[in-house]
């Protein structure tokens, strides 16, 4: 295949390296350089897609970001991605593509039948069809839509590639590297200031590139890369290409996306493949451009037609004619910098300008170079349907009302220019309320809401001179307030042509007896038509017009259809575009991808993963873990092919007959200091604790202000002003602010001092009848009898020559023990700990036992202290204090908490002693009640109770206190289980606690 | 994301930071005889004000310690920030 659009010469593209790629099945050749785009068109491929809704074949438009049409399924080093832009997709050896929306092939596309249905998709369409019958949505028009509708398709594959994220601080960060960025820049970095100079294109320069102008004694693309190369060598500026700033956030915060290695054919080793910055600017300058203004005619959307300033870049930048037959339509100056480059490459083009008699340098050069121009013309409509082969074009009249006779001309593109829209996104996104100026018809920032400074095109200036003069200004003074430097920059002398006034015309009119479609939004195919109909049926704000007919919701986001769809509403209205006003600009500017807005926080590195310092042990002796919040602790330790429930039932029948030990490193562990440390507690626990004697801990509640319980725990007096406060796993690091907050905001004449020193303990819990025998082994030296060290005592020893802490408290209603060492220790403990216990049949337990323990004693944990319950609810009431006051206490004489029918927890075991309870089962009076049946309770936590051999499972009841040896109903419609049990205590085992204190 | 000077820290990004509420809510003394409806207005009844609020953040990824900002509501501006004891003029 041979390229037969490319010049001979010509172009930036790197002509010594070919690459091959493939589109659609079949391969072609371009240049290292090139994007897929221009690739495609110097290859003669102008048929890449289909339109969103009617199907239509779509070309390409543009040459960038502002790309509404070439949009492809990217395949690269097996992986594949949607949503790509020909025009910015690099290309790169064996690069492979598909079109989009389109079946079966772009060719031959079935559901371009919706082009000739197109009298019946207007405005509103779904909204107006897909509403009856109400059950038809999910089951026929929804499946029916999403598999028409969609520009790709997602990989549903594990994505190996890796993206980073970066912060980053700078003084100025400027936005586009055309002429306005580059003079800000420099004069910026002269001054020493950090600068971050950012570009979406792998080229620097903009449209510096593409335009015939001479500053200083260089062209204008030798001036920005001899400034590019200066800048790079200064060790106050970063400068980066394929880099997009997207979105402009509080606080001079923006985000930027570095496309590090989309452009190669394979992401390099320990390189991401885009990189998300998140940089912190005292000033931002921006400097994004300009994106040219389509112009509206009948089939404007037919391949072929193009932005003129898009076939210039194909043009000047990769040597790519776009047409060999070319239409120039235009309504300004602009127009003819593209007819011109097609002349100096040996095309003739044909200019139809809309203006009557303009008169400027750029137009008498095109005459004097023998181009074709038609003064007061128009184009009528594109004619071809897969690519344009020819135009109907007409004069019209000077009020641009009337149409003269139509002619047809052949051509084999047509590139349009409307004027240019200052690209505002940034600006409008950092809260800058946006003005509109007359004189380009266009939106420009107005005043500055944050640091922010918008300069040449995007702020509406469209001469270089003038734009390098004020964007060297701007970078110098704002450097200068930063750096205090103040470095003079010479001006460079600027040539370059001067323009004449474009023509406010946009829009042709239809010729009598035609309805040819005439496109605003030309990704989402929104016509002149659409917006027609829309405020015929009363859509009066930009934002519902918007919403109702889809203009401007593409993943384009309107960059070229927003200001055409604007002007169309204000001359239905009759009203001025400003007061109609625009739609909101909200971040990103362009569809960034899932995994870069995601970064490294995914799969093991979604969370911190904490481990204890025994987890080694635990997976050496075939541990199956589980995330209990930030940390990864034993579920149960699996034996030979034991299951779930096998494993935990073994291991707590094993602390109930012998001994077990557990990993509760996990557990929250506050050091607590200072005089007034009692007081603090007293304050924060709704018991008693001015009188805790040293070397005693104490289970204490603590509530919420509202009087909701908030976490238990134990704390223990390790010496007069030295507490060890524990809370559960999950509450910890809220219960540690919570302490934080009244010691520093509430009560801060208390002198007390808190920290979190959970990672700086280890802990094991060693439970059951022969815990004692165990614990005599393991202090040799220490009476740990029942008078020795007595239920809730505290002692401190060594272990083997090792510090310890030993807290006699049970959270398994057996006798136990809790020791703590320093973490570093914490292996050698839990190994003492398995060796010594041999001879007492010791087993480690995990968490599932540990749960069965305590919901079978009737403890409560994290599924009953649920956000909603109060001490009552969880039968811990008795610990309230009616003698002091503490946090939340107010809230308790509240009627709901004092009601007689209170809510309280129970036990409830199924009536066949067999069949095991869902949790989070509803509990009813009658499971054949009518719906909806009323719900008494719900089912907080189950288990198979080792103690009786039968499933057994805690409640939160209404009225529980009286429903004990109730019959009552559990239902779990999503289980679809009815199951009638009865009501029991919820202490299932040990019910007067003599276990513990044996 | 907003930018928040610790009085402590300096200047820091949000994501350190954990919100508060506001800071001009004085708990009721303890032991305190207060009406219901005092300690309603306490524990639940807040002002949505649009513009200037003064609210409690905590420096939770950095000193930890709780501090005192004025925000704009609305446009997020900061106008001061403040130790959590500091008297406000």
């Amino acid at each position: 295949m041979t390229q037969k659009f490319r010049l001979e010469n010509g172009g930036l593209i790197n002509r010594n390296k070919k690459l091959s790629f493939k589109f659609n099945g079949k391969t072609y050749y371009g240049y290292e350089g090139d994007t897929l785009a221009s690739a495609l068109i110097a290859n003669g491929v102008h048929l890449v897609g289909r339109s969103f809704k009617y199907h239509r074949p779509r070309g390409f438009f543009g040459a960038g970001v502002d790309e509404p049409y070439a949009i492809v399924q990217l395949y690269r080093n097996n992986e594949t991605e949607p949503n790509i832009k020909a025009t910015e997709q690099e290309l790169f050896e064996g690069l492979e593509a598909k079109s989009v929306n389109c079946w079966p092939s772009v060719n031959f596309d079935i559901g371009a039948i919706n082009n000739f249905l197109k009298i019946f998709l207007p405005a509103g369409f779904y909204y107006k069809t897909f509403m009856w019958p109400k059950s038809f949505w999910y089951r026929v028009y929804e499946p029916f839509i999403r598999k028409a509708a969609g520009l790709g398709v997602a990989s549903t594959k594990h994505d190996k590639e890796r993206y980073e994220h970066k912060y980053e601080y700078c003084d100025l960060l400027i936005a586009g590297s055309g002429p306005s960025g580059l003079a800000s820049a420099y004069a910026a970095a002269k001054n020493g200031a950090r600068v971050i100079l950012a570009e979406d294109k792998p080229r620097f320069g903009g449209s510096l590139l593409t335009s015939d102008v001479n500053i200083g004694n260089q062209s204008g693309e030798d001036w920005a890369n001899s400034i590019i190369s200066e800048l790079k060598e200064m060790p106050n500026v970063v400068v980066k290409n394929r880099s997009q700033v997207f979105g402009y956030y509080d606080h001079n915060m923006l985000v930027m996306l570095e496309k590090v290695s989309d452009h190669l054919p394979k992401t390099k080793k320990h390189h991401p493949k885009q990189r998300l910055w998140y940089v912190r600017a005292k000033q931002v300058l921006i400097s994004s451009g300009s994106i040219e203004r389509p112009l509206v005619f009948g089939n404007n959307d037919t391949p072929g037609v193009m932005l003129s300033s898009a076939a210039k870049e194909y043009l000047k930048v990769y040597g790519v004619l776009v047409g060999k037959n070319p239409l120039v339509f235009t309504n300004n100056d602009s127009g003819y910098e593209t007819a011109i480059e097609f002349k100096k490459n040996g095309i003739n083009p044909i200019i139809l300008d809309s203006r009557v008699n303009p008169q400027s340098e750029i137009i008498d050069e095109a005459i004097n170079l023998g181009i074709k121009i038609k003064f007061s013309y128009v184009v009528v409509a594109a004619q071809g349907y897969k690519k344009v082969r020819s135009a109907d074009i007409a004069k019209i009249s000077d009020n641009k009302k009337q149409l003269g006779t139509v002619e047809n001309i052949s051509c084999d593109c047509i590139c349009v220019s409307g004027f240019w829209t200052p690209t505002i996104h940034l600006a409008s996104q950092s809260g800058n309320k946006t003005k509109f100026k007359e004189e380009i018809d266009a939106f420009v920032p107005g005043t500055s809401k944050q640091n922010e400074t918008t300069l040449g095109a995007a702020n509406g200036i469209f001469t270089l001179e003038e734009t390098l003069k004020s964007s060297f200004t701007a970078g110098q003074e704002l450097s200068t307030k930063i750096t205090n430097n103040d470095n003079k920059i010479s001006f460079p002398n600027v040539v370059e042509k001067k323009s004449s006034q474009h023509d406010k015309f946009w829009c042709v009119p239809l010729p009598k007896g035609k309805s040819y479609k005439r496109f605003l939004d030309f990704q989402n195919d929104v016509a002149v038509s659409d917006i027609e109909i829309a405020l015929k049926e009363g859509y009066r704000s930009i934002e519902h017009v918007k919403r109702y007919t889809t203009l401007g919701m593409a993943t384009d986001q309107g960059k070229t259809s927003n200001l055409n769809g604007l002007q169309l509403v204000s001359d239905i209205e009759n009203k001025v575009v400003p007061a109609v006003g625009h739609t909101t600009f909200r971040p990103p500017y362009t569809p960034i991808s899932i995994g870069a807005i995601v970064g490294r926080e995914v799969g093991k590195h979604s969370k911190p993963n904490r481990k204890s310092p025994m987890h080694s042990w635990h997976e050496k002796n075939n541990a199956v873990f589980v995330d209990a919040g930030v940390w990864l602790r034993p579920r149960y330790y699996k034996h030979g092919n034991e299951n779930l429930f096998e494993a935990s039932k073994r291991e707590a029948k094993n602390v109930r007959t012998n001994v077990g030990v557990c990993d509760v490193t996990t557990l929250g562990k506050i050091d607590i200091k200072g005089p007034d440390a009692a007081e603090l507690l007293n304050r924060v626990y709704t018991n008693a604790w001015l009188k805790l004697p040293v070397g005693k801990a104490r289970y204490g509640v603590m509530l919420r202000e509202d009087g909701i319980v908030m976490d238990d725990g134990t704390t223990t007096r390790i010496s007069e002003n030295h507490y060890h406060m524990t809370t559960t796993t999950a509450q910890a690091a809220n219960v540690l602010s919570h302490l934080e907050y009244y010691l520093q905001v509430v009560w801060p004449e208390l002198n007390v001092n808190v920290v979190s020193t959970t990672e700086q303990w280890a802990g094991a819990a060693i439970a059951g009848p022969k815990s004692r025998k165990l614990l005599e082994k393991l202090f040799p030296n220490n009476d740990v009898s029942n008078e020795g060290l007595p239920f809730m005592g505290y002692t401190e020893s060594e272990l083997f020559g090792v510090k310890a802490r030993i807290f006699r408290i049970s959270f398994s209603g057996e006798l136990a023990y809790e020791i703590n060492v320093e973490s570093d220790n914490g292996q050698f403990m839990w190994e003492k700990i398995i060796e010594l216990g041999q001879e007492f049949q010791v087993q480690p337990y995990g968490t599932e036992a540990l749960s069965t323990l305590r919901i079978e004693m009737g403890h409560v944990a994290g599924s009953e202290l649920d956000g909603r319950t109060i001490s009552y609810d969880t039968s811990l009431e008795g610990l309230i204090s009616k003698k002091k006051d503490f946090i939340g206490k107010r809230s308790l004489n509240r009627e709901a908490f004092t009601s007689g029918d209170r809510q309280k927890i129970v036990g409830v075991v199924p009536l066949d002693k067999k069949t095991s309870i869902p949790e989070g089962s509803h509990l009813v009076k009658d499971a054949k009640a009518p719906l909806p049946n009323k719900k008494l309770g719900h089912i907080s936590a189950s288990c198979w109770s080792v103690e009786h051999d039968n499933p057994f499972s805690l409640a939160i009841l209404k009225d529980g206190k009286n429903m004990i040896g109730e019959k009552l109903f559990v239902m779990s419609p999503l289980k679809n289980k009815v199951i009638p049990v009865e009501i029991v205590s919820s202490h299932y085992v040990d019910p007067k606690g003599e276990r513990v204190r044996s | 994301m907003l930018h928040i000077k610790c009085p402590y820290c300096g200047m820091r990004s949000q994501n350190e930071f954990s919100y508060g509420g506001d800071a001009s809510v004085k708990r009721p003394e303890l032991n305190k005889e207060i009406s219901d409806e005092e300690w309603d207005n306490f524990v639940y009844n807040r002002k949505s004000l649009r513009g200037k609020h003064l609210e409690l953040w905590q420096h939770l990824s950095g000193c930890r310690q709780w501090i005192k900002v004025e925000r704009d509501t609305a446009t997020h501006e900061i106008f001061n920030t403040y130790k959590a004891d500091e008297e406000i003029s």
